[in-house]
């Protein structure tokens, strides 16, 4: 008996499980009747009990979020759904929006109505048309319903949603630089405080949540809190989607309870891709630290993983096997966060610009243990030290390769250049297959 | 704003919070930044993107201190200039924490490695505070051996501005400056990451008034002037501090000078003025003083109608000569410094024995000079009333153009706190589009003014028949503040050392015979003259009829008052105090050269009624001030005025004191409406902050970035016409017409609006006045 | 070349969208790529004009994010995702083949103008490397020949069609429509997940 819970994922496989007729069919919908009937303050509260917290990244509990915002402030509130969903490895809110975008748009109305919200906004990362193209129908079809414009379910609440997509930028998915984007700047970090409860949107009060934070409100307020508390751990409560990608026989989504492991998932994927073994994996993302093969038990909770040293993240399971070069993946990591640093801070914009150059010199073979020991104090002056948590990510797969790959990275210089071949780590192995 | 300037701009008690940085409490207001509080205690935490004057960023992460709240310590360094201080902190900066001092040499030692290190080569060497703080808080060796950042340099931004990409540290002082303070967001940080840069738009450069501040302002040699590029080593240098001659808004200056030449002049600090910044005029506009038009030494007409070298005891000998006993009046211009200006007053009244004297080169009114004798010495409105109006009214006055720094603090205002903004021009120029101006075309029609309120009157205020009277009317209906702010440096120091027809120094009515005696007194004459005196179209108009025969101008331009002027200068005795070749040098009987700003000491009054004095900047010219001419020639006419120094002239200035007694009553005026209809529009105009203005001469880098002259419409009258926006239309009078493309503005149907003295738009010159009836077709 | 009266009012309804016209800058320069195909001189004075901000304002957002691009985009913009997890699945040895096949480097077009090439990081499809975005469409666990072979279908006129999208491709300017918010009837066409998505449902539901 397998350890899934498909509550996101439950209607997935059904053609046509992104329309509101085939969401509407599994029981869609009903959990804005039944919020909408709510105060505002109850809706909150059985979040904050159930003890949701936020899928994007930093766990920080969805509840309380809500709570922050100022009531009776006589200001505009705004919910935003963060899903730029941009960091390497992560692939959870592009599938659930394309196979199921409405009950995105259910958890909003939900949120917007506990927050006082009367205008809403889905920041969607702009590289994925057919997820616009599905969600931006499922808004057209919840105004047409009724569930969203003016006196929503006859109880006089008004929400507009709109669809904004970005353009190719990693870092809008930091709260307050998704803020300025979506004001129409660029989207630069914003200093805190104040902070986006208070002053966050145009100013406003605003909360910003993950795509699969808000998507797991109705169901929640639909099966109650004891129903979402029986799955997970003790302070990571209730199911979410795992994704597991690359060396694997089966790659896909696992939709679990929090604190399953990796040897379970492993399990449900099919294992290490066959005559492989694992060799190094991020828990979520690659900002968050690198495992290897001695933590396959680790519960995949927030506690767990931090305990570890690393960060439960995005749930971003990307799985490299022994064919895989350690240099090689910190490198081109590495080249992403150049890539997608914003500039605005010196640590950021110059510290990747100098270890790209860095990490290519030993993945070379032109570097020495010297060289070693001068990136990792480059990554100290680095981590910590710059304006957002991008650079803090930089430098996590750096470290924690080093961590656990110190001599792989020696073995380049002892070799000349990389000892590993590229193509045997390709799911097709034989170039121009 | 620092908490200091609000405790200001409040005057309400501000929590005061003390905290303890590297061993060492200090005390500050509530909200200052631990980077400030920390300079309290003369510790300098390393820094480049932090301004005081602008929104912290937060950006460059140079300024990083370990802190510590209630015993708890943040978990990493935080920068200091983005937290403001609170109770029980504790701060250790680079002397007292090794975590804040290894942080600060890492950030520097990124700063680096993509800068080109070309220090011998850059303007800044010398004062750059990249070159500075990198010795003092970096480490001795950069660890980068990697490829360095490469750029097409330099660029040019605007024709004065260049931009070396390669230098900058990102630190957008430039960039926030222009949004922030100038309200011109033409640079901006473009592109991302490693490749981001300062940029503009390639089909719209940098024009912005204030760009020189940017220059000023960057923490490298990234933006550099076009006019000083390559010029000098600061460390050649020597600065003297210094006040603008341009405008009435009363920036403190500081004057760099090798070798008796002035190479560049920068904002200098005021924080109860122009805080740290100025305008480009103010920045760039100096050359006037080098050029080959410089009258060098005194000249005489001969007989056979040219101007000859003469020696300075001829010179004044024949210029004694021709004013000694005939009718003869005094227009000082409008460039006079106090102290000249008061020696211009006391020759009129002691060695002409005349009060035919003005200081106004521009057009003007009785109900002007009825306002000026009257009113706007006892205005006490100053800027710290903008800080804090609830509206501000602007009538006849474009701050923008005519006064920039009363415009940057305008805009501070309305940025901060939505300060409400009314103005009675015919459109919203650009200036008054970013301060959100609402425009209203009858003065009697304002109405919800208070006494927190500020109506800020210009000087073309004067053309409008009844306007001023209205102003007055409306400051004195709702207690609002009023204020008067000419156009240029010396005219309300003129008005107080009375060079005007009504006035003589210190407020003291002409038509006051104890004011007469006081004065007479003083100055050791048995009288003063008591006959009203003319104004300057009347003193033109008197020598044209041969009423008056000799006059002394100082620096004025004819084409600044009418275009008769010059024709009624000719066939009278001219005695021209000048500093270069002029229109009235051209006909003058005697030039008698004089010292500009940097060549002598002296003051202004801002439009506050605040004195700027300054010192001689270049210490060892030869030119003189006008009162010590002025003097000369008094002495050779025989009526001695002993003012033989600018020093003696100031005491004497001081010791006279302002009048305690009364002045004349104002004589209100009616407002005139403006009436022209059919084909016939009202033409107004102003004149733009960069324009034909002589004092710009010699400065082709600065005019390059003037506002291109064109003919403001509405988009009704535009129809009418049958023309678009860039098309070009003919705008005439009876005395002449001018060309010039066509904007559409707001504006009232019949009205048409041109600068006053740019490049294609000369209206005196072109129209033969600045503002009337004109015909407008399709050119 | 001006807008169209009709290409303006679309400029005004996006613009409407928002509670602020700044917010509009986004949507309305994917549209000046769904007209011109890229981020032209006329579209950055439009937008400066529309919104009230400067030039150098809209330059500075434009050159902020990838997707705009600052010269002509193929009919085709294939993106190689080269991220670390793709790169090592096979992301690098396609985009290798794909440069030696079309003979050209990162961000350049076919001669044609058919196919422009780029670099792209994570594109949230990671359990369905190595993947390949044609017009910002899914092109689902590729290889070096999948690749030639699509690119080979977009240059004669007949794309293979997204793997996870609509029926069939449709071109850059097109899509770069849909991101500017404007509904091209195509949501309903294509399926609802792909196989790696229904994975563990199925196992839930006891499948293997």
């Amino acid at each position: 008996m397998s350890k899934l819970t498909p509550v996101l994922s439950a209607n997935w496989d059904e053609k046509d499980s992104f329309t509101i007729e085939g969401y509407k069919r599994n029981g869609g919908y009903k959990a804005v009747t039944k919020a909408l009937a709510m105060e505002p303050d109850a809706v909150i509260q059985v979040i904050k009990d159930s003890g949701l917290r936020g899928r994007g990244g930093a766990g920080f509990p969805t509840g309380s979020k809500w709570g922050f915002i100022p009531q009776g402030d006589n200001k505009e509130h705004y919910l935003v759904v963060n899903a730029d969903e941009s960091e390497p490895g992560t692939c959870k809110d592009m599938p659930l929006l394309l196979a199921n975008p409405h009950v995105l748009i259910e958890g909003i109305i939900i949120g917007s109505y506990a927050i006082r919200a009367n205008h809403a906004f889905i920041y969607l990362r702009g590289e994925v048309v057919h997820v616009y193209r599905r969600v931006q129908q499922a808004i057209e079809d919840a105004y047409k319903a009724g569930l969203l414009g003016k006196n929503i379910g006859g109880k006089g609440f008004d929400l507009e949603l709109t669809l904004h997509a970005g353009a190719g930028a990693y870092i809008c998915g930091e709260e307050t630089a998704l803020l300025d984007s979506l004001e129409g700047f660029r989207g630069q970090p914003r200093l805190r405080p104040p902070f986006p409860a208070i002053a966050g949107l145009y100013a406003k009060p605003t909360v910003v949540n993950n795509v699969e934070s808000i998507a797991s409100v109705p169901s929640i307020i639909n099966n109650g809190i004891e129903w979402f508390q029986a799955m997970g751990t003790e302070k990571s409560k209730g199911f979410t989607l795992y994704s597991l990608s690359g060396h694997v026989n089966n790659p896909g989504q696992f939709e679990a309870p929090l604190g399953i492991t990796l040897r379970e998932l492993l399990e449900l994927a099919g294992g290490i891709r066959s005559g492989h073994k694992l060799k190094f994996w991020t828990p979520g993302g690659s900002s968050t630290p690198m495992f290897t093969d001695q933590h396959l038990d680790i519960a995949l909770d927030y506690e767990g993983v931090s305990a570890a040293g690393s960060m439960l993240g995005t749930k971003a399971l990307q799985i490299f096997d022994e064919t895989t070069c350690v240099v090689r993946a910190a490198l081109r990591w590495s080249e992403f966060y150049k890539h997608e640093s914003c500039g605005k801070c010196t640590p950021c914009r110059e510290g990747t610009w100098w270890l790209v150059q860095a990490l290519h010199d030993l993945e070379d073979g032109k570097g020495t243990e010297a060289d070693l020991t001068k990136l990792l104090d480059l990554c100290d002056n680095i981590a910590g030290r710059s304006f957002c948590a991008l650079a803090d990510g930089a430098v996590a797969p750096i470290m924690s390769s080093l961590k656990y790959f110190r001599d792989e990275y020696l073995e380049h210089q002892r070799n000349g250049g990389c000892p590993f071949d590229p193509i045997a780590s390709t799911v097709f192995k034989t170039v121009g297959a | 704003m620092t908490p200091e300037q609000a405790l200001l701009e409040t005057q309400a008690p501000v929590e005061m919070i003390t905290v303890v940085i590297d061993g060492f409490e200090v005390t500050v207001p509530k909200g200052t930044l631990v980077i400030r509080a920390a300079e309290k205690l003369g510790i300098q935490i390393p820094r480049f993107c932090d301004h005081p004057l602008l929104d912290p960023a937060g950006a460059c992460r140079q300024c990083l201190v370990d802190i510590e709240i209630n015993g708890r310590a943040f978990p990493k360094p935080q920068a200091s200039c983005t937290i403001p201080v609170e109770n029980n902190m504790i701060v250790k900066t680079q002397l007292t924490s090794p975590v804040a001092e290894k942080a600060q040499a890492g950030i520097m030692e990124f700063l680096l490695i993509n800068h080109p290190l070309d220090c011998p080569v850059c303007d800044k060497g010398g004062e750059c505070p990249l070159q500075n703080q990198a010795m003092s808080n970096g480490r001795p060796e950069s660890r980068y051996e990697g490829v360095k950042r490469t750029f097409e340099k330099p660029v040019p931004i605007s024709s004065q501005v260049l931009l070396d990409r390669e230098r900058c540290v990102l630190c957008a002082r430039c960039t926030r400056f222009s949004e922030q303070i100038a309200g011109d967001p033409f640079i901006t940080l473009n592109e991302r990451g490693a490749l981001q840069q300062v940029g503009i738009y390639a089909n719209d450069p940098f024009e912005s008034y204030y760009s020189g501040n940017t220059v000023q302002i960057c923490p490298v040699g990234a933006l550099t002037g076009a006019s000083y590029r390559f010029r000098a080593r600061p460390f050649d240098l020597v600065s003297v501090d210094s006040a603008c001659e341009h405008c009435a808004s009363g920036c403190a200056m500081r004057t760099d000078i090798r070798r008796g030449k002035t190479l560049r002049r920068l904002a200098g600090d005021d924080a109860s003025v122009n805080e740290e910044w100025n305008c480009d005029k103010g920045r760039w506009a100096f050359k006037y003083l080098t050029s080959r038009e410089r009258v060098t030494t005194p000249m005489i007409r001969g007989a056979d109608g040219e101007l000859h070298e003469a020696s300075w005891p001829e010179a004044i000998a024949f210029a004694a000569a021709g004013l000694k006993d005939k009718r003869a009046g005094v227009l000082v211009g409008g460039r006079a410094t106090v102290e000249d200006a008061y020696g211009y007053s006391k020759f009129a009244r002691v060695a002409l024995g005349t009060n035919d004297i003005d200081f106004r080169s521009r057009p003007h009114s009785d109900e002007e000079t009825s306002f000026l004798s009257s009113i706007a010495l006892d205005l006490t409105t100053t800027y710290k009333d903008i800080d804090k109006a609830d509206q501000v009214v602007l009538l006849g006055f474009e701050p923008e153009e005519e006064s920039p720094i009363v415009f940057l603090r305008l805009y501070k205002q309305v940025r901060k706190r939505a300060l409400v903004v009314l103005s009675n021009a015919p459109f919203a120029s650009r200036g008054s589009t970013k301060l959100k101006a609402k425009i209203v075309s009858d003065i009697s029609t304002i109405v919800g003014l208070t006494s927190k309120s500020v109506i800020l009157v210009g000087e073309r205020l004067a053309e409008t028949s009844g306007a001023i009277s209205a102003a007055v009317a409306l400051a004195e209906k709702s207690g609002a503040k009023l204020a008067w702010i000419p156009r240029r440096a010396g005219e309300r120091g003129a008005l107080a050392a009375g060079a005007i027809s009504t006035l003589l120094p210190g407020s003291r009515p002409v038509s006051d015979a104890s004011a007469r005696v006081d004065v007479a007194a003083a100055w050791s004459v048995d009288s003063l003259p008591s006959n009203p005196g003319r104004s300057t179209s009347e003193i033109l108009l008197a020598l044209s009829v041969k009423n008056l025969d000799a006059v002394v101008i100082g620096g004025v331009d004819p084409l600044d008052i009418s275009n008769a002027a010059l024709t009624q200068l000719l066939n009278s005795f001219v005695v021209s105090l000048e500093i270069t070749h002029s229109a009235i040098t051209a006909i003058a009987d005697v030039v008698l050269p004089v010292a500009a700003v940097v060549e002598k000491s002296g003051s202004f009054q801002d439009w506050q009624g605040s004195p700027r004095a300054f010192d001689k900047a270049i210490a060892d010219s030869l030119s003189r001030s006008d009162v010590r001419i002025l003097s000369m020639l008094a002495d050779e006419m025989g009526s001695p005025i002993n003012l033989p120094t600018v020093a003696a002239t100031a005491r004497e200035i001081t010791a006279l004191g302002k009048w305690d007694g009364k002045a004349d009553a104002f004589e209100s005026v009616a407002i005139e409406k403006e009436s022209a209809a059919g084909d016939k529009l009202n033409l107004s105009s102003w004149r733009l902050l960069l324009d034909l203005g002589t004092l710009q001469d010699g400065e082709a880098n600065l005019a390059g970035t003037a506002r291109k002259a064109s003919a403001h419409i509405s988009s009704a009258r535009a129809e009418k016409l049958g023309v678009k926006a860039g098309d070009l239309i003919s705008i005439s009078s009876d005395f002449g017409s001018l060309k010039l493309p066509v904007e559409i503005s707001e504006m009232a149907d019949n009205a048409i609006w041109v600068p006053r003295n740019s490049i294609g738009s000369q209206v005196i010159a072109n129209l033969g006045f600045t503002n009337g009836e004109v015909t407008v077709v399709k050119a | 070349m001006e807008f169209t009266s009709d290409q303006i009012k679309i400029m005004d309804s996006i613009i409407a969208r928002y509670p602020r016209s700044r917010s509009a800058i986004m949507p309305l320069l994917h549209y000046v790529q769904a007209i011109d195909g890229y981020i032209t001189p006329r579209g950055i004075e439009k937008i400066s004009e529309k919104l009230d901000i400067s030039t150098a304002e809209v330059t500075a957002v434009s050159t902020f994010y990838t997707q705009y691009r600052s010269e002509p985009a193929g009919e085709y913009h294939v993106g190689v995702c080269i991220n670390t997890l793709c790169a090592v699945m096979g992301g690098d040895a396609i985009y290798d083949s794909l440069t030696d096949h079309l003979g050209i480097k990162n961000h350049e077009t076919t001669k044609d103008g058919k196919v422009s090439i780029e670099r792209i990081e994570c594109n949230a499809a990671c359990d369905y490397a190595p993947v390949v975005m044609v017009n910002w469409e899914f092109y689902d666990n590729q290889t070096p020949q999948s690749v030639k072979d699509l690119v080979d279908g977009a240059r004669a006129g007949n794309p293979p069609a997204p793997t996870r999208g609509p029926k069939t491709l449709r071109t850059w300017k097109q899509n770069s429509e849909v991101l500017a918010g404007l509904n091209d009837g195509l949501a309903n066409e294509g399926i609802s997940a792909g196989e790696a998505s229904l994975l563990g449902l199925k196992i839930s539901k006891g499948g293997k």
